[in-house]
């Protein structure tokens, strides 16, 4: 194999080398940069956060600007409250609409969905946070956790549709045949078979639109407000916690700043923790 | 089931339904169940319109007070009632634009190689987490910007200002710390997760056997990719950059956090000035009244505008290339 190269021909081969070389290293550099900030982050979070945790601080109410202690269990009750009621609302939809789109292929509706959702999850939250106050805060004329369930709705339900619908789209053809060849009507055919055959995957596009939805603080502007008491009544303003992150953060209180940190923190470990479930469930599937 | 034999078994009505007991039974859950998902499925389209109603509703008013020159103007003066958002669409672009520039090679450099180059056992350590910066909420970035980030970039303004003054681009308000430059990192870092995941996705579609013949004729691994992997993928990849441009256009809390608040054109890295997004969210509460709100408003409809534009860019073009991939594997 060893033949005689012209110093031309060797040094283009060590040209190309040392290209290679290079393009490696700038690449590992790339990488580097990107899990270095993703490391801050979550190195600041959990550093300044989980000093700041204490059992008061999940279960305290908040104390009069510039007093230390207290907690954010209003915001926690309050996100929760607000996130599950929008998921009441956006669940049926977006299922509903994958069904459709799946399961009764039209020649233009279904396509036309499924577009409309794409497009949906390209818009701005600050936006829906301004449909939401023109739909319901307006003509109601106060703030409202509704209305702040309704802006979170209109963010899960693209989401909720897309996942359902790839969902849809793995249950094997040979599943609904088998079910409809037995006599078994079509729409029992979907509810029995189709549905419980891909329901971790919909739990997983769920539980994904819900942890989505629980970080966005923009819609929350005006529409959910936010509110220092405890209020269980989704009709008057009530606190979330990605709200109390921002007030708390843009404040002038190193207290707040603290009780920010550890908001932040709650919030990190429930998109983590969700994550991580979202991922063992899908590899569970794999390997059925 | 086509929508017609679904309307003929209507318009025979109740007269036939004693005839046929038993599939009339089958047939109305059928219907009804397609009637239901039907109406969810229409609901959906419904509510994108109602979205775009809705905000020309909202913001017709500030349209009929100012019209298009709202568009072209350099006020905004909630005292003397007049609006106009070209400072703030300017910054917006601005810093989206800046941040597009810095987080592009980094987010595509890191795609290839957790694409191609990664070693097997470093995958899941390196590709899981950039996944999970990508879920992490922007008020969270806005916070570790705020007091982490902006602190770091103060200085480095400081340090530019002194040392380089004379470039325009330097020659700002250095002391802030929150300004366009600010603004522009914070979007890069928000933005890098979304574009490199997005990417390696895209890179992953490229037919092995492809490369492999390029690496079998003696090329390089770097060779095979730029020439063979970069150039298969490059519609997709400029769908994924889009992509994350219209993330950084519509992002509110992280940029109204540390991309300073100001209504002022912007002439230097260094100026303070708002986005759209954070305009909206710092003001909104505090107009007092009905024209002010509107054109904040007004504001919002022309962010969705762009936002939506970008997005239909976006949407086409990995359209475009999952066809192609689709052709390529039947």
């Amino acid at each position: 194999m060893v033949t005689q190269h012209s110093t031309a021909e060797r040094r283009h081969y060590q040209f190309r080398r040392a290209t290679e070389r290079l393009a490696g290293a700038g690449m590992v550099l790339c990488t580097a940069v990107t899990v270095f900030f993703l490391f801050m982050i979550l190195g600041y979070v959990i550093y300044n956060g989980a000093s700041a945790i204490d059992w008061n601080f999940l279960t305290g109410l908040p104390l009069p600007p510039g007093e230390s202690g207290g907690g954010i269990a209003n915001a926690l009750v309050g996100s929760v409250l607000v996130v599950a009621c929008a998921v009441l609302f956006a669940m049926p939809i977006g299922l509903g609409a994958a069904i459709f789109v799946n399961e009764f292929p039209s020649a233009r509706l279904g396509r036309t969905v499924r577009f409309m959702a794409e497009v949906l999850t390209g818009v701005p939250s600050i936006v829906v946070g301004l449909f939401a106050y023109a739909l319901v805060v307006r003509p109601m004329g106060s703030f409202s956790g509704l209305s702040g369930s309704i802006a979170y709705a209109f963010i899960m339900v693209p989401i909720i549709l897309i996942t359902s619908h790839e969902a849809f789209r793995l249950v094997p053809p040979s599943l609904r045949e088998a079910s409809l060849a037995l006599g078994v009507p079509k729409w029992r055919t979907i509810l029995g078979v189709v549905l419980p055959v891909s329901r971790t995957a919909l739990l997983t596009g769920a539980v994904l639109a819900f942890s989505r939805a629980l970080g966005e603080a923009a819609p929350m502007l005006f529409t959910a407000f936010g509110n220092p008491f405890w209020n269980l009544n989704l009709g008057k303003p009530i606190a979330t916690v990605p709200m109390l992150i921002y007030t708390y953060a843009t404040g002038p209180y190193d207290d707040w700043h603290q009780k920010a940190w550890a908001a932040s923190f709650v919030l990190m470990m429930v998109v983590l923790v969700t994550s991580v479930m979202t991922r063992a469930f899908l590899r569970g599937k794999s390997h059925e | 089931m086509s929508d017609q034999t679904i309307d003929s078994t209507f318009s025979t009505g109740s007269a036939t339904r004693v005839v046929h007991h038993d599939t009339r039974v089958t047939n109305f859950g059928d219907r009804l169940f397609y009637r239901v998902t039907q109406t969810f499925a229409l609901i959906v389209i419904l509510l994108a319109f109602l979205l775009v109603f809705d905000l020309f509703r909202g913001a017709w008013e500030a349209i009929q007070t100012f019209g298009l020159k709202f568009l072209v103007g350099t006020t905004w003066d909630p005292v003397k009632r007049e609006f106009s958002t070209l400072p703030t669409v300017i910054g917006t672009l601005v810093k989206a634009f800046i941040a597009l520039l810095l987080a592009v090679p980094i987010s595509i450099g890191s795609a290839v190689f957790i694409s191609f180059y990664i070693p097997k056992w470093l995958r899941p350590i390196i590709s899981y987490p950039i996944e999970l910066l990508a879920g992490v909420p922007s008020i969270v970035f806005g916070l570790w910007g705020l007091f982490v980030m902006v602190p770091v970039i103060r200085a480095v303004q400081i340090w530019l200002k002194a040392n380089f003054g004379w470039f325009f681009l330097f020659d700002g308000p250095a002391v802030y710390g929150v300004g366009v430059l600010s603004g522009s990192v914070i979007l890069a870092i928000m933005i890098i997760p979304i574009i490199t995941a997005v990417s390696r996705d895209i890179l992953l579609t490229v037919p092995r056997p492809q490369i492999e013949g390029m690496l079998a004729l003696g090329a390089t691994k770097w060779e095979s990719i730029w020439q063979v992997a970069l150039p298969y993928a490059r519609v997709g990849l400029f769908g994924a950059v889009i992509l994350g441009l219209g993330r950084a256009i519509g992002e509110t809390m992280a940029v109204t956090m540390v991309g300073g608040n100001s209504f002022d054109l912007i002439h230097s890295l260094f100026d303070p000035v708002h986005s759209m997004a954070s305009q909206i969210a710092s003001e909104f509460t505090e107009a007092t009244y009905s024209l002010y709100v509107s054109s904040l408003i007004y504001v919002g409809l022309v962010l969705f505008g762009i936002t939506i534009i970008i997005s239909l860019c976006a949407q086409y073009l990995i359209w475009r290339l999952s066809k192609g991939h689709v052709a390529v594997f039947e």
